[in-house]
């Protein structure tokens, strides 16, 4: 769950976000750094015909660096990259340097996994899996039409937790067992770096020892953010890394923020029975999402289930339960900064987003400069220090340098690295990471949203058009009785390209990637229209959509190559 | 901005996505009176007999900038919600509705700025006239016609002109305390005084359904807090009450006003819903018909043995009752027929069967359009999509108030005959009781056992005279006892 985290900090009332503020945080990190990554189009592909040459020099001296590069005499390494952080992004990066044929190094302080496999997306779709299943055997109406007889449906708490857990073991396993047989050093203890290509790690109470690797591979992550005024007890009130154990289903539960960890939490609670209330800072539930697919979304998700909301409001003391009082939360105007209301509730979630882990990280001693705590890096991932320039040999992928806090865009940025330090110079097209919620049904989406769209229509001069397709025409949706969803496609009718592809409806998740795939090779909506989906199957509303829309008829000018940002 | 997008939305696949109204509709769906260059938005009437909606949710909020053809707010009219758009650009200055509160057709519910210079004017605009006129007024005061709104278009004089005051009526006065808050969503039913009631969030939503008002109740939850259980015992304690209250010796007390904080349950008034009011008005305008019953008995062992056949197929009785009667009304077209004016017959080109259904709260007539056209399959297809869409409350207007000829069927319950009241705008309406095995005499002079129905007509005797309904009635017997037409 946690991985599939965007919108960082929207309930904070510190907040240092610009005016767009309705933009969730990936969406604003994709749309600022866009700009600048177009103008390095040109010089990117200037450098990838450079860089070859000196691939074929850098496979000649093997573990040794390039003497070419590094302006000084030649060295050794212990390493020829050390990653920092042990989650997806760091498993995603060894993974493919081991296939580059790199000599490896992973320092974990934690659990191999990270957030994603321990804390996040993996043991919270154990818990969405069960709230599927329950909504489905608690719709008597929906049983019903499919002819189906259920008695009442129960759940055993203890099992649940128990279902995450073990799931989350089971990925940690194999995760741990990919990365040994492939060769990966996991070295264990905290890591830091104490100077250009040199990295100390080690466990409090035991001598730390001090590797050096040709390039260094920060991928340390994200923990909860906690709003100050907040006080987690872990019982009462809690994060995400408390809900997923389940310990307690409580009656009712506040969650403060309606992004995609509150919305699929809220899933899971209410289909295991609790009430909840939503408390979001802005003015809308659901602030990151496309404007239309969230309303669909809050009519199918919030309005018909036992939840209410508070919005504009920012939760500015929370206490935990205790001598038989329960949870308090003050909430005070976002606008006005005046009290509004007191809340007493069973429980509190604190899904406010989530703040880059980068302390301690001896960022110091290089002279690096965290902006919220995220490391700066430029559009290849290479870290910037204080003074704006490059730091040589250094990169930060993931969400501790918060571009796209999501797991998948992590092991992308990883990958993207490698593929420089081996020579091919790529530059990683955030437009084309999908991001999906996992509730029920899913909500799915890649590239801009409506309106982004159209503020980059109306600055850049042309037009965008919008197709929509709904699931109650899909054959396979009706079969499975679950035709409400929308699928929505932004494109320019001009040239064909696909701009965004937002989905709500049955495996909206598992829909996307065939827009997201499209983005990223620069398929145009004239040539995907063309190819053929099975039938009956869901995939046919994303065929719908795209045949749906309209192309002007003289295209002639083909897209040009997927744009990097 | 609107101008750059060219939606290819598939209209016949949208109806709980809840498409907003085109111009092409032809409901009234929004006045606006041009005042300076602020706009006022008006309470849309988005049925011929709406009189008065509730704002289920507002889209914008306060200071958003809308584009023409936005949705800016969800109305729900007396039989279904619906986005109402707006016809202009510029900001949401104010709103004057809360969400949950209900304001007469034609009563302005908020204000439209032009530029955001102007929500500054717009806002001094309904603080000026809710101090000139502090009560609300429930009875808007027609303005002159000035609005020169070439989309306005009319279907009653005094029913979407402008006013000029910001006049509001509540739908429960109850709620008027929390009614100065300016979010409507996030108010907690706190009360004065110093004493705050909590309740759950699922509590609140059933106690917004029923009508009730929180204060007062007792909660059993933890701390006092107010649960879903509290208000089921409430609202079962009332309508108990208000059961057994038919003696004049409780009488006075359910008239009572709730206070004191004790006992709600048992004394409380419980307003009518939208959809309660929209039948209200219309039982009492059913008094001005003149209307005449007709009863006949129709053996129905060919229909039943047909009904067995077809059932695999999704045939339902109520499509095959609804098509037999269409079938009927072919040849009587005088008995489809109605009299609007007291002055004229109105000739219905269409045959329109509505069927009434009861739903929570309320009853509405889905209408099963051309029911002499369609083919029994497709129109049990259509009836089961009506009623699924009637149970979500998302029928379209035209899929609850276009019937010519109305059916009544309280068979399900073992009802044998009964006589229903006549919907205005329409002539007749069938009351169609069970069909139950029945000892006849045949004509060869023996004695067999039948299933036989008994349906009753009433109709309005100014177009449809007695002999047209027995003339009616005979044809359908024929049809339901031969039914070999039904399936054609």
């Amino acid at each position: 769950m946690q991985a599939s985290v965007s919108s960082l900090s929207i309930s904070h009332p510190n907040s240092t976000f610009p005016s767009n503020i309705r933009l969730c945080g990936l969406r604003q990190e994709a749309l600022r750094i866009h700009s600048v990554s177009q103008l390095n189009k040109r010089e990117s592909r200037r450098i990838r015909i450079v860089s070859r040459k000196s691939c074929l020099q850098k496979r000649l001296v093997s573990v040794s660096a390039s003497a070419s590069e590094n302006c000084g005499p030649p060295k050794s390494f212990d390493y020829d990259l050390v990653i920092i952080g042990a989650g997806v992004g760091g498993h995603g990066a060894a993974l493919h340097a081991v296939e580059k044929g790199l000599k490896t190094a992973i320092v974990e302080g934690d659990v191999v996994g990270g957030t994603c496999v321990n804390r996040g997306c993996v043991p919270s779709k154990a818990l969405l899996a069960v709230s599927g299943r329950m909504r489905e055997l608690q719709n008597e109406h929906h049983m019903k039409a499919l002819g189906l007889q259920v008695a009442a449906a129960g759940y055993d708490r203890q099992a649940v937790a128990d279902h995450a857990n073990n799931l989350a073991s089971k990925i940690r396993n194999n995760l741990t067992n990919s990365m040994r047989s492939l060769g990966v050093d996991i070295l264990t203890g905290f890591g830091t770096i104490l100077g250009p290509q040199k990295v100390k790690y080690g466990k409090v109470g035991f001598p730390n020892n001090v590797i050096t690797a040709k390039d260094i591979i920060i991928a340390t992550g994200s923990v909860p953010f906690v709003p100050r005024g907040i006080e987690v007890d872990g019982k009462t009130v809690i994060t995400s890394d408390h809900a997923l154990k389940l310990e307690v289903v409580p009656d009712w539960i506040a969650i403060v923020g309606s992004g995609y960890i509150g919305l699929e939490f809220s899933d899971v609670y209410t289909a295991l029975g609790s009430e909840v209330t939503f408390i979001e800072a802005l003015d809308l539930l659901m602030p990151g999402f496309d404007p239309e697919i969230g309303k669909l979304a809050q009519r199918v998700l919030i309005k018909p289930r036992k939840i209410d909301y508070h919005t504009g409001v920012f939760a500015t003391k929370i206490t935990p339960a205790k001598d038989g009082k329960p949870v308090i939360i003050e909430l005070t105007d976002a606008k006005t900064k005046e009290p509004k209301d007191t809340l007493e509730v069973d429980a509190a979630l604190i899904a406010t987003g989530r703040a880059p882990f980068t302390k301690g990280l001896g960022l110091e001693n290089i002279n690096v400069e965290t902006q919220r705590g995220f490391v700066p890096v430029d559009e290849r991932m290479r870290v910037l220090d204080a003074n704006g320039n490059l730091v040589p040999h250094l990169y930060c992928i993931g969400d501790a340098n918060g571009k796209m806090m999501l797991a998948h865009a992590a092991s992308a940025q990883g990958i993207s690295v490698v593929e420089q330090v081996t020579g091919r110079d790529h530059v990683l097209n955030h437009l084309s990471i999908p991001a999906a919620c996992f509730t029920h049904p899913e909500i799915s989406m890649v590239g801009l949203t409506e309106p982004q769209a159209k503020e980059k229509a109306e600055k850049e001069g042309f037009e965008i058009s919008i197709a929509k397709t709904s699931f109650k025409a899909n054959t396979k949706a009706l079969a499975e009785n679950e035709g409400e969803g929308l699928a929505k496609l932004i494109y320019r009718p001009d040239s064909g390209e696909i701009l965004g592809v937002h989905i709500f409806g049955m495996h909206a998740a598992d829909l996307i990637h065939e827009a997201s795939n499209a983005i990223a090779l620069g398929t145009r909506v004239q040539d995907i229209k063309f190819a053929v989906h099975a039938h009956p199957t869901l995939s046919e509303v994303l065929d719908e959509l795209f045949k749906s829309a309209k192309i002007n008829a003289s295209v002639t000018e083909p897209v040009g190559e997927p744009v990097a940002v | 901005m609107s101008h750059l997008l060219q939606t290819t939305f598939v209209p016949a696949t949208s109806p709980s996505l809840r498409r907003p109204l085109t111009r092409t509709t032809h409901y009234p769906t929004r006045a606006l009176h041009i005042q300076s260059k602020i706009r006022e938005i008006f309470m849309p009437a988005l049925s011929s007999t709406m009189t008065e909606g509730k704002i289920v949710s507002w889209i914008k909020s306060e200071g958003e900038k809308l584009s023409k053809g936005d949705s800016v707010v969800v109305v729900e009219s007396d039989k279904a919600d619906m986005d109402v758009e707006s016809f202009y650009d510029g900001y949401l200055a104010a709103i004057m509705v809360d969400e949950g509160l209900s304001a007469p057709v034609g009563a302005p519910i908020a204000l439209l700025a032009e530029s955001e210079e102007e929500i500054a004017a717009a806002l001094a605009q309904i603080s000026s006239s809710s101090s000139a006129a502090p009560a609300p007024d429930p009875a808007p005061a027609p303005a002159p016609a000035t609005a020169p709104d070439s989309s306005t278009s009319n279907d009653g004089p005094g029913a979407i002109t402008g006013v000029s005051s910001a006049s509001v009526s509540e739908n429960f006065s109850s709620r008027s305390s929390v009614a100065n808050g300016a979010m409507g969503s996030s108010v907690h039913p706190a009360s004065e005084g110093g004493k705050r009631v909590v309740a759950s969030p699922y509590a609140k939503k059933l106690a917004k359904e029923f009508g009730l008002d929180l204060r007062g109740l007792v909660g059993s939850g933890p701390n006092g807090r107010v649960v879903a259980k509290d208000v089921e015992a409430a609202v079962a304690a009332a309508a108990a009450a208000k059961v057994s209250a038919s003696g004049a010796a409780l009488a006075s007390e359910i008239t009572k006003p709730s206070g004191g904080g004790t006992a709600v349950d048992l004394g409380s008034v419980v307003p009518f819903t939208t959809m309660q009011n929209a039948v209200s008005r219309n039982m009492v305008e059913s008094l001005s018909v003149p209307t005449f019953r007709v009863g006949y008995t129709i053996t129905t062992d060919a229909l039943d043995a047909l009904y067995k056949k077809i059932k695999s197929k999704g045939v339902t009785m109520t499509a095959m009752l609804a098509k037999a009667t269409a079938l009927a009304l072919v040849k009587h077209p005088i008995v489809n027929s109605s009299c609007r004016d007291g002055k004229s017959f109105t000739h219905n080109s269409n045959i329109n069967i509505a069927v009434a259904v009861a739903i929570d709260g309320g009853l509405i007539t889905p209408v099963l359009q051309d029911a002499d056209k369609i083919d029994i399959y497709s129109l049990s297809r259509k009836w089961k999509e009506l009623v699924d869409k009637a149970r979500a409350k998302q029928l379209q207007p035209h899929e609850y108030n276009t019937g010519t000829f109305t059916l009544s069927n309280l068979g399900m319950f073992g009802v044998d005959r009964f006589d229903a009241i006549l919907p205005p705008g329409t002539g007749a309406i069938m009351a169609v009781g069970a069909s139950q095995p029945t000892l006849v005499g045949t004509k060869d002079g023996r004695i067999g056992l039948k299933n036989q129905m008994q349906v009753n007509v009433t109709a309005d005797h100014r177009v449809i005279y007695g002999a047209d309904l027995a003339a009616f009635l005979q044809t359908l017997a024929k049809i339901i006892e031969d039914p070999k037409d039904l399936t054609l």
